[in-house]
């Protein structure tokens, strides 16, 4: 008989399972992380100066220069890969760029390759899941987007809109406002509020912070909220102000601190980013974007029996042998449960079986205790009529003793 | 018809014979009898600016001539929607200096360039321009011609290159390719306080040597230079366009001095200081120096190969007895 409800027990000592956050710790540490990051936007938006500031790495350097510094006439999806290692911790960090996106004179469909190039790392891992041996599954899906808005100060571009409204169900879109030092902060909030309502008008779903039971930390997820989207600088110049060695950009008016909460919202982006919610972000891409190409893309499969999509691996199926499958599958569940039953059924005979052997040798070892009862008592009967034959023999005797006496006596 | 004058040499005039004179005669008063009457009637300079929204466009045609002259100005909201089509507003004001009128009229592009699909965003700005010229020469064709032609042609286009630090991007070339031979094009860097002083220097080289690649001939063009005086003044400024500016309409207060510029966290920009951008060296270049030049090179230069290609087409055009063309508005 199983309980549906669980019961919350106290324990009466420690246990020792609270040091299961620990053991996943370190499994996790060991194995290493992985995080794939897209960034996409005009050229010359600052993309590539974003990221080296991001990770505070040279991932596009002199030698290998971000794709701004190369023309392109089409847009191409490009990713490299940089192994970072801090505190005995690895992450694997893969940026996918998209070069040559917008720059044209004629922008139409510049997001298909980058539509294309998601879809293709959410088939690969649906293949890899769908293998017979999954011991070794690379994820390389895109987690997160970094979408940049150019500070035009009015408002986002048709092309901003027409791609944010394509991909804002394939991936989750983190907007930015590049180069955020060209405006006043006056000119910031007012482009910040624009944005944020044309974003609402054409009902774009941007990635949300999730709400926690933690007051301190919604406290400032609605500050974070209230910021967006956030206005970055980036630089991979350092520079000296006031005795402190920062990040910043030198103009002849002043120098503007990247990591100044009052100049950009730069710390916020790398904080939310890469310390707070890279976690989450890789949860919401496989529990809510993954999980929605999946369903939609195994529907398309069942229901149409003609796939469009091209694809490899065991999802070319036709829908009849889908329904072979299927059916099998119910039969073999069905002999499954055909099994238990008469298992059950068997275990509850032989339970009966026993207890009537248990029962029958009861009755016959009471039938033999009352047997021998009864032969103890037969032979102490015995016994005590053979006394008493005895004693009557005696007795018999000593009478007759006496009566030879007795006749001795008269003659 | 717009005036023309040539430069003034003080001294001998030289003549075809080169005769040196005995006396003052006074014909040298003819410069200040000009100057009067360019006073009494005023002229007319009509601008075109040409670049995607949000590059500050507006705000320094404001700055240029320090008054309200935009067409955001004019009655339009700040935050109107990008047009779905390439729109033409010309919005004209008076402006007085010193006793001297000028009509100024503001050609802006709205919607250019911020299509998705930016193809032949320039065929309507080519059409307006063409426009202008046509309007002009059915003027100068007819049989009893106005006393004083009004003047809608295009004399200066401001074309504002996006300080993405790279490189043009395609339109601005195609753009500047296909308009550098009916108007003349004069290339600024919007915004300029978007990049540091190497990085400004930098794009700015870049940005020349793909004008040169592109063969575009940007005002002030080499081929019109008259003389050595001008070419070495115009070699300057080539050597310095296209010029990095920054535009503001607001007030701020620096070391006691009022200025126009822009506030920030970490400074204020000030427009008028030739260390924070080159604001200073356009307007001096688009209006102390060669304003009147641009109006002659559009009128002697531009308009004449537009008539002389329309001449010849078609057999030419036929006069008009009578005049029905309108006045363009004030």
């Amino acid at each position: 008989l199983k309980s549906s409800v669980v019961l919350q027990k106290n324990l009466e000592g420690y246990v020792g399972f609270a040091n299961l956050p620990n053991q996943v710790y370190r499994k996790s540490v060991k194995r290493g992380f992985e995080f794939t990051l897209m960034v996409v936007g005009e050229s010359g938006l600052g993309k590539s100066t974003l990221i080296n500031s991001l990770f505070l790495t040279d991932l596009y350097s002199p030698e290998y220069p971000g794709p701004s510094h190369r023309i392109k006439k089409t847009v191409q999806v490009e990713q490299s890969k940089v192994l970072v290692k801090e505190g005995g911790v690895q992450l694997l960090l893969t940026i996918v760029d998209t070069p040559g996106f917008g720059d044209a004179v004629d922008n139409s469909n510049c997001w298909q390759p980058v539509i294309d190039y998601i879809d293709s790392k959410f088939e690969d891992y649906l293949n890899a899941e769908s293998r017979v041996n999954r011991r070794q599954m690379p994820d390389s899906r895109v987690q997160c987007c970094l979408y940049f808005i150019a500070p035009s100060g009015h408002g986002l571009k048709p092309l901003d809109i027409e791609f944010m409204k394509r991909l804002h169900e394939k991936v989750n879109i983190i907007p930015l406002i590049a180069k955020a030092d060209t405006m006043t902060p006056e000119e910031c909030q007012q482009f910040k509020r624009q944005i944020m309502k044309e974003i609402q008008e054409h009902k774009i779903k941007i990635y949300e912070f999730p709400e926690t039971d933690d007051e301190e930390e919604m406290k400032m997820i609605r500050k974070i909220k209230d910021r967006l989207p956030l206005a970055v600088v980036g630089s991979n110049t350092i520079i000296e102000v006031n005795g402190k060695r920062v990040r910043g950009r030198q103009y002849p008016w002043g120098v503007a601190e990247v990591e100044n909460g009052e100049h950009c919202d730069f710390t916020i982006l790398r904080n939310m980013l890469i310390r707070t919610h890279m976690q989450d972000l890789k949860d919401v891409t496989n529990n809510v974007h993954y999980e929605n190409y999946r369903s939609r893309k195994l529907a398309a499969v069942t229901y149409n029996g003609v796939d469009n999509n091209k694809n490899k691996g065991q999802l070319t199926k036709s829908p009849l042998a889908q329904m072979e499958e299927e059916r099998r599958e119910h039969v073999s569940k069905m002999k499954k449960m055909e099994q238990e039953m008469e298992q059950v059924f068997e275990m509850k005979v032989k339970e009966k079986l026993q207890k009537l052997r248990d029962s029958e040798a009861e009755l016959q070892r009471r039938h033999e205790q009352m047997k021998k009862n009864l032969e103890a008592q037969h032979r102490e009967l015995e016994e005590k009529r053979r006394q008493h034959e005895e004693e009557k023999a005696n007795w018999e005797a000593q009478q007759r003793i006496l009566e030879q006496q007795k006749l001795d006596a008269s003659r | 018809m717009g005036l023309v004058h040539g430069h003034a040499h003080s001294g001998s005039l030289s003549s075809g014979g080169g005769s040196t004179l005995l006396g003052y005669i006074g014909i040298d008063t003819i410069i200040e009898q000009m100057r009067k009457k360019t006073m009494k009637t005023g002229f007319d300079f009509n601008i075109m600016v040409v670049g995607h929204s949000g590059l500050g466009k507006s705000t320094l045609v404001n700055t240029l001539f320090k008054s309200q002259v935009s067409r955001r100005s004019a009655g339009w909201a700040r935050d109107e929607k990008i047009p779905k089509t390439i729109e033409i507003k010309a919005v004209s004001h008076v402006l007085e200096e010193g006793g001297v009128k000028m009509k100024l009229t503001v050609v802006d592009t709205p919607g250019f360039g911020d299509q998705i699909n930016n193809d032949n965003c320039w065929e309507p700005i080519s059409k307006y321009i063409n426009e202008q010229y046509e309007k002009f020469l059915k003027e100068e064709v007819n049989i009893t011609r106005k006393k004083r032609i009004p003047d809608t042609r295009v004399h200066c286009c401001l074309y504002f290159i996006s300080p993405t630090g790279h490189s043009l991007r395609q339109l601005d070339v195609e753009f500047m390719k296909r308009l550098s031979h009916s108007v003349n094009i004069i290339p600024v860097i919007a915004k300029s306080d978007t990049m540091t002083i190497e990085e400004r220097q930098e794009f700015k080289q870049r940005v020349r040597k793909e004008l040169e690649m592109g063969g575009i001939e940007f005002y002030p063009q080499k081929e019109f230079d008259e003389d050595m005086e001008d070419k070495s003044d115009n070699d300057k400024i080539r050597e310095a366009m296209p010029f990095a500016v920054v535009g503001s309409d607001k007030e701020y207060q620096v070391n006691g001095k009022r200025v126009l510029g822009r506030k920030t966290a970490w400074g204020i920009v000030e427009v008028e200081n030739p260390n924070h951008c080159e604001f200073a060296l356009l307007r001096d270049f688009l209006i102390r120096s060669h304003l009147q030049d641009l109006k002659e090179v559009t009128h002697n230069i531009h308009y004449e190969t537009y008539r002389a290609k329309r001449l010849n087409e078609n057999g030419g055009l036929h006069p008009i007895s009578t005049n029905d063309t309108q006045e363009s508005n004030l």
